[in-house]
Order: structure tokens, then sequence, then C-alpha cells
């Protein structure tokens, strides 16, 4: 068997990001690229998590920064999606549409 | 010595009578206006008469000096404010005195002007006694008998230039009396204007006496004149001076070329006509340059200019006055030959001669004008003689009085024209020089034309048949007695005035002359004999202590003219009945028109100095300058002005073209279209995905994240 080590971790943090990141670049519903951004946030959580971990094990049980920082960052998440999911239900009110590429009206 | 020491008092008492009049004329009744103004001139008279008496008394004590009384020093002083140099570099100061000055040539002058002004005062009170405006006729007589006093009794040229112009100020005012009428007022502007022509070369005269002699008054003009070896610089600037002198005379006494104000002044009342016009303004010019003699007779040039211009006027005169029509005009052409006749005399050195012309022709045609104005009066106002005739038995005493004077100034022996003239002419004749032999010529046959026309204006008016309407038939009359005496004493006077100068080749003493020796004899000296070009100028007198057989000669021919020239009238207007002919109109039509038109003289000074007529397209003279100054007004100067404006309305429009093009096409709007023209390209990434926001922040990131590694 494979040692799960903290790089193992790391890649999975890396993968789902990189997940999140396609997911929010491509998608064309509003409530999926929301979705990716929680993607991103626990991804990153994933990340802060697993470097907690590896500094337990270097400075000893109380280097939990990481576990806390990550508890910050699910707060943080969840406020970010009730903005998030406030803003669709304004954006759905004035499109009719929840489909990112129809709001350019910026575009020249 | 009271009347002497007073003369200040004679002009002084008609500048009251005018002061008066002026402050409170209009309240006065007509008695009052005439016990001032008429008193004021009598009084005046008398005091001449007593200051004559007494200066002949004095003179006879103090070698016949000319007496001066100075009042006050009125221009210049002795504080050397005025000073100046004089042509021969020596300082003088500029002084001119409110003086007076008497010797026999004033005291001849004060006695007429004074004595003739006194009777027509006296006429007029009858003659303007229905006239309107009776005070202020007064009033101006009044003002002029001061300012002609003050000419002839100043002992300078400046005081005597005050007297000339206040006598043409009174002149204007008193030819202009009936001012509505258009043609009085422009009579009135015509005789002013003309004698200012002569003024200007009076008032040069003066600058140059001045600038030679370094004084005005006459005492010092006379020394430097009496005054031996003038350089002929000297007498080249005096012969100037005495030149301008004569012209400011002939604008004053109406010689040619400035004779045509005086025809035209007949506009006046007719007491102005003679006392004005006749007897006293116009001598004024003969009696400066009487006054000047010395100047004159260093100027042997200048004495022949005036006698030419004399003799000349005399016959050009005449000449018209053969065919007019007015009565007064008649007489106003025999005034200006006559003058013509003193200057003639004073420009052949005949000085006292030419006075004593001046003195009798005071009397005879102050006489005519009075005369002629008791005729108009009777002819309830008509003045042309083709209305008139058969007035003789009508109005006696205005005929017999008129028919002296006529007989005085045809020069018919003994009245006293004959005296005056006569002498006149034989100092012509025995001039040194052939062309004073046409100058008798030119006179004699003035003294037949003056004969012609005033016998003719005799029949037209009191012989031949009547010619006028019926209404002013029935109302002739004879004038009042306050018109009818000055004429006795006129008459009297034209008759018995010639004795004063019985010749000496009829075996009189010639004392006329005689007291006029002291002015013109050249005081101790008789210089100039070695000038020798007109020898009979070394003296004012001719010495004739023996008569030639060629004077009684003269003199018959002199009778005979004025005979045939009565005859000649007499043949042509004695039985003259309504629409006679004038013989001058049946032997040569041209020549009756040229004369009846005056030779066309005022027409020809409006086309030339006054530009009232054009030639053709062009106006010349003081008009023409009037015109091409407005063209040049309007055209160079308000062209100029209109340029400038139109080049400032230029320079705007391309200071606004500039602006609007140039700064902000260029300078504002360059940047902001170039900032356009970069934003074209600039807006194609714009996109307005939020996606895209997205992927560039991405990009961004992932680009620091190599950066960082790999640094």
């Amino acid at each position: 068997m494979l040692d799960i080590s903290t790089l193992h971790y790391l890649v999975l943090g890396a993968a789902l990001f990189l997940l999140g990141v396609i997911g929010v670049l491509t998608r064309r519903n509003v409530v999926i690229v929301l979705m990716s951004i929680e993607l991103i946030l626990n991804a990153v959580n994933l990340n802060l998590v697993a470097f907690s971990r590896y500094w337990q094990g270097i400075h000893g049980p109380s280097a939990l920064h990481g576990q806390v920082f990550a508890i910050f960052v699910i707060t943080d998440a969840a406020a970010e999606a009730a903005v998030g999911l406030g803003i669709l239900i304004a954006f759905f009110r004035n499109k009719e549409t929840v489909n990112v590429d129809e709001v350019h009206l910026l575009k020249w | 010595m009271l009347f002497l020491n007073n003369i200040w008092l004679i002009p002084l008492l008609p500048a009251l009578g005018a002061a008066i009049m002026f402050f409170f004329g209009r309240k006065l009744q007509k008695s009052s206006v005439n016990a001032v103004c008429v008193g004021v001139v009598v009084l005046a008279f008398l005091m001449a008469c007593g200051t004559v008496v007494q200066y002949n008394a004095w003179a006879d004590g103090h070698h016949h000096r000319p007496f001066e009384k100075i009042i006050y020093t009125w221009l210049g002083s002795d504080t050397g404010h005025l000073n100046f140099v004089t042509q021969n570099g020596s300082q003088a100061a500029f002084q001119a005195d409110a003086g007076f000055l008497l010797d026999p040539l004033s005291a001849i002058w004060l006695l007429f002007v004074t004595g003739v002004g006194m009777l027509i005062h006296i006429y007029s009170t009858g003659y303007m006694a229905h006239e309107g405006g009776y005070y202020r006729f007064f009033g101006y007589l009044n003002l002029f008998m001061f300012s002609m006093l003050t000419l002839i009794l100043a002992n300078n040229y400046v005081l005597l230039f005050v007297g000339w112009e206040g006598v043409g100020l009174c002149s204007y005012l008193l030819i202009g009396f009936y001012f509505q009428r258009k043609s009085a007022s422009d009579a009135a502007n015509k005789a002013f204007i003309v004698n200012r022509i002569g003024d200007a070369g009076f008032i040069l005269g003066m600058f140059f006496i001045a600038w030679l002699c370094g004084s005005l008054r006459f005492v010092d003009v006379n020394a430097f004149a009496h005054a031996a070896n003038h350089s002929p610089d000297t007498l080249k600037y005096i012969m100037a001076a005495t030149l301008l002198l004569f012209v400011g005379a002939c604008g004053k006494s109406a010689q040619l070329p400035l004779y045509v104000w005086l025809p035209d002044a007949m506009e006046g009342p007719t007491p102005v006509s003679a006392l004005i016009h006749a007897a006293t303004m116009v001598t004024a010019g003969v009696y400066m340059v009487a006054r000047s003699n010395a100047l004159f007779l260093l100027a042997p040039t200048s004495m022949e200019v005036v006698a030419i211009v004399g003799a000349l006027t005399a016959i050009f005169a005449a000449s018209i006055g053969l065919v007019q029509n007015d009565i007064k005009r008649v007489l106003a052409y025999s005034t200006v030959s006559q003058l013509g006749y003193m200057f003639l005399a004073l420009g052949v050195g005949a000085f006292a001669a030419g006075v004593f012309h001046v003195f009798t022709h005071a009397f005879f045609k102050a006489l005519l004008f009075l005369g002629a104005g008791s005729v108009i009066h009777a002819m309830s106002g008509e003045q042309d003689m083709r209305n008139m005739g058969a007035l003789a038995s009508k109005i006696p005493v205005t005929y017999r009085t008129m028919l002296i004077a006529t007989l005085a100034i045809a020069g018919i022996p003994p009245f006293a024209g004959f005296f005056s003239k006569d002498e006149i002419l034989w100092q012509t004749w025995t001039s040194e020089g052939g062309a004073y032999r046409i100058l008798w010529g030119i006179g004699y046959i003035t003294a037949l034309m003056t004969a012609f026309y005033m016998f003719r204006l005799i029949y037209l008016t009191f012989y031949s048949k009547p010619r006028m309407s019926h209404e002013v038939e029935h109302h002739i009359h004879e004038s009042p007695a306050s018109m009818t005496m000055p004429l006795v004493v006129l008459a009297v006077m034209s008759l018995f005035a010639g004795f004063l100068g019985w010749p000496h080749s009829l075996g009189g003493s010639d004392r006329f002359a005689r007291y006029l020796d002291p002015v013109f004899a050249r005081g101790e000296a008789r210089v100039l004999v070695e000038e020798g070009k007109s020898g009979q100028l070394a003296a004012g007198e001719k010495e004739e202590e023996h008569t030639s057989p060629t004077e009684y000669l003269l003199m018959f021919l002199s009778v005979g003219a004025a005979g045939v020239g009565w005859w000649m009238a007499g043949r042509s207007y004695s039985n003259a009945d309504k629409g006679y002919t004038e013989p001058i109109a049946a032997a040569a039509p041209p020549v009756y028109k040229t004369l009846l038109n005056k030779y066309y003289v005022d027409e020809g000074y409006d086309y030339v100095f006054t530009g009232r007529r054009k030639i053709g397209n062009v106006r010349l003279g003081t008009m023409g300058l009037g015109e091409a100054s407005s063209w040049f007004d309007t055209n160079v100067v308000d062209g100029a002005v209109n340029a400038a404006g139109w080049l400032t309305r230029a320079s705007a429009t391309l200071s606004s073209w500039w602006d609007k093009w140039i700064i902000d096409g260029i300078g504002v709007n360059g940047p902001a279209i170039l900032a356009r023209m970069l934003s074209y390209p600039a807006r194609l990434f714009e996109a307005g995905l939020v996606q895209w926001y997205a992927l560039v922040m991405t990009a961004g990131l992932v680009g620091f994240v190599f950066y960082y590694v790999y640094h």
C-alpha cells in the first residue's frame, strides 16, 4: 500500500481547485458557477487542513492554525454563498435568465 | 484850451447816445430818442468847432505841430513785455495808446463829419418818423459817429483800426437795418466780408510799419519817414507796407476790385447811404492814405498804383452809372467814381486836392442822397427812375437843392465840385511822365460821363413826362422841414464850399491847401529831389507861382465836358415819356446790356471767389474749397476710418478662423480624436462577460505563480 502523505492531499486539493476554476470559467448557469466557487473554497479548505496536519507533525499538537483558518473560510463561504444567491435573485429578476453569457451590458 | 484838452469828449458823446439807446432805447418816446441822439451829435459838432478854433490858435504858437493828447496806454507798456526787434535791428517796445491827435487834416475831417452827421441826424428824424426800430436806428447812427470820430482823431494806427472796424460794423448793422429782407441782410454780409478782405491788407501793412518804425504812432512814423538815408531794403518794405495799406483803403473806400459792396449797400435806409456811403465811412480810406502820405511819398510805385486804380475805378463806375435805373444805384456808382478821383489825386501827389475833393464831395453827395431820399419819400417808396418824372413843380425845395448838387458834382463853376475836380485834373496833367496824360484823359472822360448820368437823373426825375401811377401821383408832397432844412444847408455848402479852395490861377489864395501845408509839406527838408523818379512827388503841393495858359485851357475843357454831358442828357431824356428808350441801348445793345449788368463782375466773383456758381462741374472759390474739403473728408478721411474698421473686422474673421480650425481643431479636438481612434482597437477587448473577467484574473494569477516559482 502507498503511504498517504501530505502531498496527496495537496494534489487532491489542487485538482478540486482546478475543477472549480474550470467550472467558474466555462459553465453557463449562474448556479453552477456559484457551486464551482464553493468547490474552490472547499479545495482551499482541504489545503489548509493538510498543511495544519503537516505542521502538527513538526511543531506539536497546538499548531492548529490551518484548521482555524479553515473554519474562517467555511464561514466566509457561507456568507458569500448567501450574497451570491442574492445577486442571483436580483440578476434573475432583471433578466429572466440564469445564463451568464446573456449579461453583457458592458459590451461595446 | 477847454475844448482842446477835452477832445476825448467829442467821440464820447455819440458813444453815450448809443449806450443810452442800447440800454433804455426800447422804452423811450421818439421825442426822447431825438433829444438824446440828435442832441449829442449837435453837441459834438459844436465842440468840434470850438476845438478846431482853439487848435488853430494853439498851432500858431507851436510851429503848427499836431496836437496830441494821450488818455492812457492801451496796448503795451514801459516794462518791456512787448519788446520786439525792428528791421534795422534796434529794440522797440510795442505801444498803442488811446490817444487823440488833432492837426489840420483831422480838423477838416472832424468838421465835416460832425457837421454833415448832424444834418443827417436831423434829416433822419423826419425820414424815419414812420419806420419801426426808431431807437435802434439812432443808436446805430450814434455808434457810427463814435467809431468814425475815433478813426479820425486817433493818434496811432491801432486806434484808427478800431474806428475802422467800428464803422464797418455799423455799416453792416445799418445796411441790414431791415434785416427781415433777405436782400438787405445779404447786402450787409457782403459789405462786411468785402471790407474784411481789405482789412487783412491793412493789418499786414500795420505789421510792416511797426516792424520798420518800431511804433505805430503817427508822429513816430512820420519822423521815421522824414529821416534821411533809407536803405533800398527799407524802401522796398515801405513799398510793401503802403501797398498793403492801400488794399485796406480799397476795401473801405470801394475801389476796384473791392467796390462790389457799395451798390448793394443801397438796401439800407437812405440817410445811411448819405452818411456812411457818401460822406464819411468811404472817405476813411482816403483819410488813412492821406495820413500816411509821408510813407507813400517814399514809395513812388505805390503812388502810381494808387493813381491808376483810382482812375480806372472812376471811369469803370461812371460807365455803369450811365444806365442804372434805380436812383440810389446811380448815386452809389457816382460815389465809387468820385472816390476814384480822390485816390487819383492822392496817387499823383496832390494830397491837398484829394482832401479838398473829399470835403466838397461830402456836401454835394450827402445832399444828393438826402434829396433822393426826399424824392423816394414823395413817391411813396418808388426808387425806379423809369416811374418818375415831372416832379420839379411838385417838390420844389428838393428839386432846387438837388439841382445845385448836380451842378456841383458835374463840375460847373462856381459850384464846389468844379474847384476840387479841376484841381485834381490839373495836378494829374502836370505830373511828370506821359502816362499821367492818359490818366488825365481817363479823368476827363469820367467827368463827361458824370455830367451825363447826373443830368440824366435830374431829367428823368424832375423833368420829362410823369410816368408814375395815378395813386402815387396824388400822394406826391414835399418833405417836412426836418428833411428839407438839411437839404438847404447842404445846398448852401455845395455852393460856397468851393470858395475855400479858389485856385491861384483865378486869383484866389487857395486857403484850403495852405491850411493843409503842415500835414503834406515835408517839414523843413524837401527830400527825394535826388530820387528823381517822379519829380512832382517832391512836394505835396505844386509851387505854382505863375499859372501857365495850359491851366486855363484845361479848366475850359473840363467845363466844356460838363456842358457837353449836360447837353447830351438833355437831348435824350428831357422829354422822356413812358417806355422811353435809352440812347445807349439804341446805339449798341450789347454794350447797354453789359453796363446794365455791371460788367457781370458780381457773377464773375461768384464763379471765381465765392464759388456760388459752378463752372461746368467744377466749383471754385470758398465754396469750392468747402466742397473739396467735404469730398476729402467723406472719401479720404472717412475712407481711412472705414478701412480701419474693415481691417479690424477682417482680422477678427481671421482670428476666429484660426481659433475655430487651428486651435480648437488641432489643439483641443486633436487629442480627443486621437483617443477615440485609439479606442477602437482597445474596445475589442471588452466583452462584458463576467467569466471573461474571471479568466483574465486567473491568467494573471497563474502568471504570478509562474513568476514566483521560476524566478
